[in-house]
Order: C-alpha cells, then structure tokens, then sequence
C-alpha cells in the first residue's frame, strides 16, 4: 500500500529546464520526510505539484490515497501548506486570517472563529490576535503561517522552507511544533536547505538535485555512505597552523583542510579515539597550543556536499571522501546553501 | 508554546458543498477579506477620488468655455457640464480596472494565491470576491464624485428611478472592466506593472469616445470608432437616464446602433466582457504561478 504521499516518475519542464526529472517518492503514515537539495533543486516545484497548485507533464501522485490530477479539490481538504509562498493577508489581524483560510476550508463562520481562538493560544498568539500582521515579526508571522496551515487538523502537511530566515530561538520554537505535529500522527513533507533541520526532523530523507532524486535514506545511512570520522583541531596560534598540518597529515588517511580565519583543520582519520590521543601527544611534543581538538563523525552537511559535488562532477572519476567532494562543490554551489545554520545564526 | 493536545490528525475539512452556494459563499469570504484591506488602506481611496475630482474640476472650468455643444448656445458652460459629468462618471468606474488588476498581482506575489489554490474553495471565488469588492469601492467613489458635480452645478433632468439606473450602468461597466483587471493581474507579475498595464490602454478608449467632446468634430473614422466603442455605449446611456442630452438632438452622428440604443448596448456589452473576461481570468487562475 501507498504511504500518505506518494509520487511516481514525476517530470515537470518550464522551457528547456527540467525541474523535475522523475522524482519518486513514497512517505509512510505518520512519518517526516526531508526534500534536501540546493536552491534550485525541484524541491518547491515538488512541493507545489503534490498540493495541486501545478499540474506535472507527467507522472502519478497520491496524497493521502488520493489522486493528486484527477481530485485535486478532495486533496486540497486533506492538507495544509505553510512555508516560502503560502502567505498571510498583511492587512488583516492574526484573528481575521485564521477565520478567513477556516472558512474556506469550508468550516462554517461559529466553527471558523472557534478554531482560530483555539490556534492562537496554541501559536503563543494571543496577545497579537487583533493586530494587523503587518506588525508582527518574522517569526510570528511565520508561526500564523502555520496556524493557518492546521486548521483543518490536516493528515498531510507539506513545509517549504517553514524556518528559513528565522532567527535560533524560533527556530527551535517551531521544531518543537512540528515534533509534536508529527506524535500526534500527521505526515509531513519537510523541505529545507538546512541539513541540521532534516537530521533532527526527518524520519527520511530524500537528497535532489536537478531535478532527480540522487540519495535516500535514514540520516545515519547516508552519513555512514559518505564515510567515516574526522580529526578536527583548532589551533590558538596562526602560525601553528604549519607544525600541525605536518602531524595530521602524518596521521590521517587524506588531505588535511584548513581554514585559515577560524585556525582549523580537519583531516579524515580512521582509529577512532586512540588515535585522537596519539595525535594530542604528537602536537603537544612540538609545543602546539590547541584550542579545541575533537573526533567528528560526517554531518549531514558532509553528506550533501559529497553528494551534490559528485552529482555536478558526473562523468569524471569519483573523488567520493569528504574533502574531495567539499571542493568539488565549493566550485558548483553557491557556499549559502552549505551553510550550517548553527554556525550562520549564533 | 502551550502543549499540544490534538485529538487526532484526522479531522478533515467538511465536504466542500459544491456548486453555487459554496461560490457565493467563498466569493463573499474574500470580497470581506479585500473590504477589510480596503479600509485598513484608506490612503488608496483617497487618491483614487482625488483623480476624477480633478477631471470633473479641470474639464469644466479649462474646458467648458470652448468646447461647444450641439444644439446648446456656443460657450454654455452649463450645457458642457452637464454633458461632461456622465462621461467623468464612466471614465472613473473603468479606473476599477487597475485596482482590481493591482490588488490581484499583489496577492500572487505575495503567496496568498498559492495559499488560496490549496484550499478547497470554489474555483473563481478569489477574483469573484475581489470584483465585488472593487464594485463597492466604485460605488463610494461615485457617490462623493456625485456629490462634487452637484456642488459644481451639475443637474440631472430626469426621475430619480431613471438617474439610479444609469448609475447602476456605470457601476455594472466598472464591474465588467474590474474583470479584465483581473485578467491583467494575473498574467503580470507585480503591482506595479498591473496598475500601469490597467490604465494605459484605458486612456485611448475613454478618449476615442463620446465621453469628453461630442463626436461631430472628429474625423468620419473616428466617428465610427468612437460610437461602436463599448464605452460610449455606457455614456450615452447614463446620459440619457441622467437628462443630460440636448433636446431634439439626434443621438448619434453615424447611426452606429449602439448610440440609438445605448441602454441595450451597455448592458450587452457589459455582459460580454464578463463572460469573455471572466471565462479567461479563471482559467489563467487555475493554472496560476506566483
């Protein structure tokens, strides 16, 4: 059986761009799956064909066991949407967008102004209820957003981008909305360029790029495709960046990356935690002041740079360890969409 | 955030009703929604009045003195204003035509007609419901700009039951043209190009057309074009309704039918742009892409 959302061979062109190129996907009842890719991957045409707002060139879709082309008003009752460009009336208070999107979800007028009250006690936003929204910040807004998006109490919901632009605090705010969305059974399409937000959200995770699916799996399988552990040492001194290149190199089982601005480098090691002791003692023999030092297991971030930079390097002989593929894509991506939020925001 | 006690994710929507009764429904939803905005926006009320106050002030008095009436003593400024106030009003309800368009291009841009696509809701509500609205604001528009043509010395010669109808033509004219704003709306990507792209073909039609001047001075082409012009259908019509032709004067200079029959011919021609207009703007909308 068919999970909540299920796509088959989806293709959609605008001109000579194929924005999505064959796209499967099928995500359980009650799961998360993240849509990762860089801007411009296919994940919001994605989005936009499963919630009926663009009609593929090709290809089936199903959500919630509905299908997507033939029925797409009895769809559009089964779902919310919330994210990048499903917006709120700026004019109108946080009360009167509520009522409004309840309504024409076809809630009767007494049962529309009930839920509202309901969503903005739930969303923290009851002291701003009766102002324009216009006023509100950007994380509020974003909270009405989603508001908006449940007021059916939707099966299926689909995020574009839902933290994008949001400063940490409400980011984890509305992380913590959309963990207890999901205990509560909903499934959930979750696109997003910040990896650390598919890694703490998603069950799944679905990796595009150019329009093709190019990975899938649980955050630990692809973590553990793209390979093993990393040394990472910050040094006190610029000019100790030298004697530590050399033990590191000595030690590890690839080219050591460094980073100049912040006095880091990084080398991928195997020997785990023995080895990170070995390497303490060889730096500080030569007097080496280290800041930080540590074993780091591949992020999410590793993975998709890996992947993405192999994915524009096709046809050339594969580099697949995470140094490789970090210049490989630093070369192909715009570096905004490698960024780790964590370091970006704080 | 408080504690999240959703019973279950399963509480779906009601059935949509279907049919008419959930259009008009819906349809009224937005239009209260775009009212809503309307008020909270007074600023574009006002310069959307300021416009045809100055139009009805510049052409009587600029104007007035030299434009001649047929069969009206040469240089009556009271027979020019007379003449001049219907095509104003008509003018000005066209001017609908840019709000609707801008207001519809706004909504793209922001995402609320992405979100209003993901909603079970009737198919033409959202440009229905902004239609409607703009045919209130029009009617506010025409009231005050009523108002400042009395106060200038503008008389209507007819029953009161025969002056409402002729702004009921008017106001179904803006209605119709509101539609083709809807339409420009949606294939323009921002506000700023639907304004513009609303107004600047209005400029030729209102002016080739019996409006301002009476059609005798232009060249026989002209004529011919500017009584067919479905806008002068409607200014005849108010014209007539209002009592503001001149007696014993023969409608129309080329015996184009419409001037013969204007009130026929305005609601025709209404009629038909919203059907033709209507029809395109919701299929452009059920495929629409921000």
């Amino acid at each position: 059986m068919p999970g909540a959302i299920y796509a088959e061979g989806l293709v959609k062109t605008f001109g000579d761009v194929r924005a999505l190129d064959g796209v499967d996907l099928d995500v359980p009842e009650g799961t998360v799956l993240g849509l990762l890719g860089p801007n411009g991957a296919g994940k919001t045409t994605a989005v936009r064909v499963l919630t009926t707002l663009l009609q593929p060139d090709s290809g089936k879709a199903f959500v919630a066991g509905i299908d997507v082309l033939k029925h797409p008003n009895e769809v559009r009752r089964n779902i919310g949407l919330s994210g990048q460009f499903a917006a709120v009336d700026e004019y109108l208070t946080g009360r009167e967008n509520l009522q409004m999107v309840g309504q024409l979800y076809q809630q009767s007028a007494k049962a529309a102004k009930a839920r509202a009250v309901e969503l903005l006690e739930r969303f923290n936003l009851t002291d701003a209820a009766d102002r324009t929204t216009k006023t509100y910040s950007g994380g509020m807004r974003r909270r009405l957003d989603l508001a908006a998006a449940l007021v059916v109490s939707p099966p299926v919901m689909f995020m574009d981008e839902p933290t994008t632009g949001l400063d940490p605090r409400n980011r984890q705010q509305l992380w913590g909305i959309i963990e207890e969305l999901v205990a509560g059974g909903t499934t959930l399409l979750l696109t997003t360029q910040y990896l650390e937000e598919a890694d703490h959200l998603a069950h799944d995770i679905c990796v595009i790029d150019h329009g093709q699916v190019i990975a899938r799996g649980t955050a630990d399988e692809l973590k553990a495709r793209t390979g093993g552990e990393r040394v990472e040492v910050v040094v006190h001194e610029r000019d100790q960046i030298t004697p530590t290149h050399d033990v590191l190199a000595g030690f590890g089982k690839g080219e050591v990356m460094v980073a100049q601005h912040t006095r880091k480098l990084t080398v991928p090691v195997t020997g785990g935690a023995k080895l990170l002791a070995e390497i303490i003692r060889e730096l500080d023999a030569r007097g080496v002041e280290i800041d930080d030092i540590g074993l780091r297991r591949p992020t999410l971030d590793d993975v998709f740079i890996s992947l993405t930079g192999h994915a524009a390097e096709e046809g050339r002989a594969n580099g697949d360890g995470p140094g490789d593929g970090t210049t490989a894509a630093k070369s192909a991506r715009p570096s905004d969409t490698i960024t780790d939020p964590k370091e970006s925001a704080k | 955030m408080s504690a999240v006690t959703e019973a279950s994710p399963k509480a779906l929507a009601p059935p949509p009703r279907g049919g008419v009764v959930q259009s008009v429904r819906d349809s009224l939803v937005v239009a209260k929604r775009n009212l809503i905005r309307m008020m909270r926006i007074p600023e574009m009320i006002i310069f959307g009045l300021i416009q045809p106050i100055m139009f009805v002030v510049l052409f009587t008095y600029v104007f007035g003195g030299s434009i001649n009436i047929p069969g009206a003593p040469s240089g009556s400024a009271q027979a020019y204003r007379e003449f001049l106030m219907a095509g104003i009003f008509a003018q000005t309800v066209t001017f609908a035509t840019a709000g609707a368009g801008a207001g519809i291009a706004d909504d793209m841009h922001k995402g609320l007609i992405d979100r209003f696509r993901s909603l079970p809701m009737a198919r033409g509500a959202v440009l229905t419901g902004r239609t409607l609205a703009d045919l209130v604001q029009t009617a506010l528009t025409l009231v005050v700009l009523a108002a400042v043509a009395l106060i200038i010395g503008w008389r209507t010669h007819e029953n009161i039951g025969s002056v409402l109808a002729g702004f009921g033509l008017l106001l179904f004219l803006g209605y119709a043209f509101s539609w083709i704003g809807a339409l420009i709306g949606l294939i323009v990507r921002t506000p700023e190009a639907a304004t513009s792209g609303g107004l600047i073909w209005l400029f030729p039609l209102t002016f080739i057309s019996n409006a301002f001047v009476p059609v005798n001075g232009m060249p026989s082409f002209l004529q011919h074009v500017a009584e067919w012009n479905p806008f002068s259908a409607t200014v005849q019509a108010a014209r007539e309704l209002f009592g503001n032709t001149i007696p014993g004067r023969e409608a129309s200079v080329t015996g184009a039918w419409p001037m013969e029959h204007p009130v026929w011919a305005s609601l025709i021609w209404s009629v038909l742009i919203i059907v033709v207009f209507r029809t395109l703007a919701v299929r452009r909308y059920r495929s629409a892409t921000a």
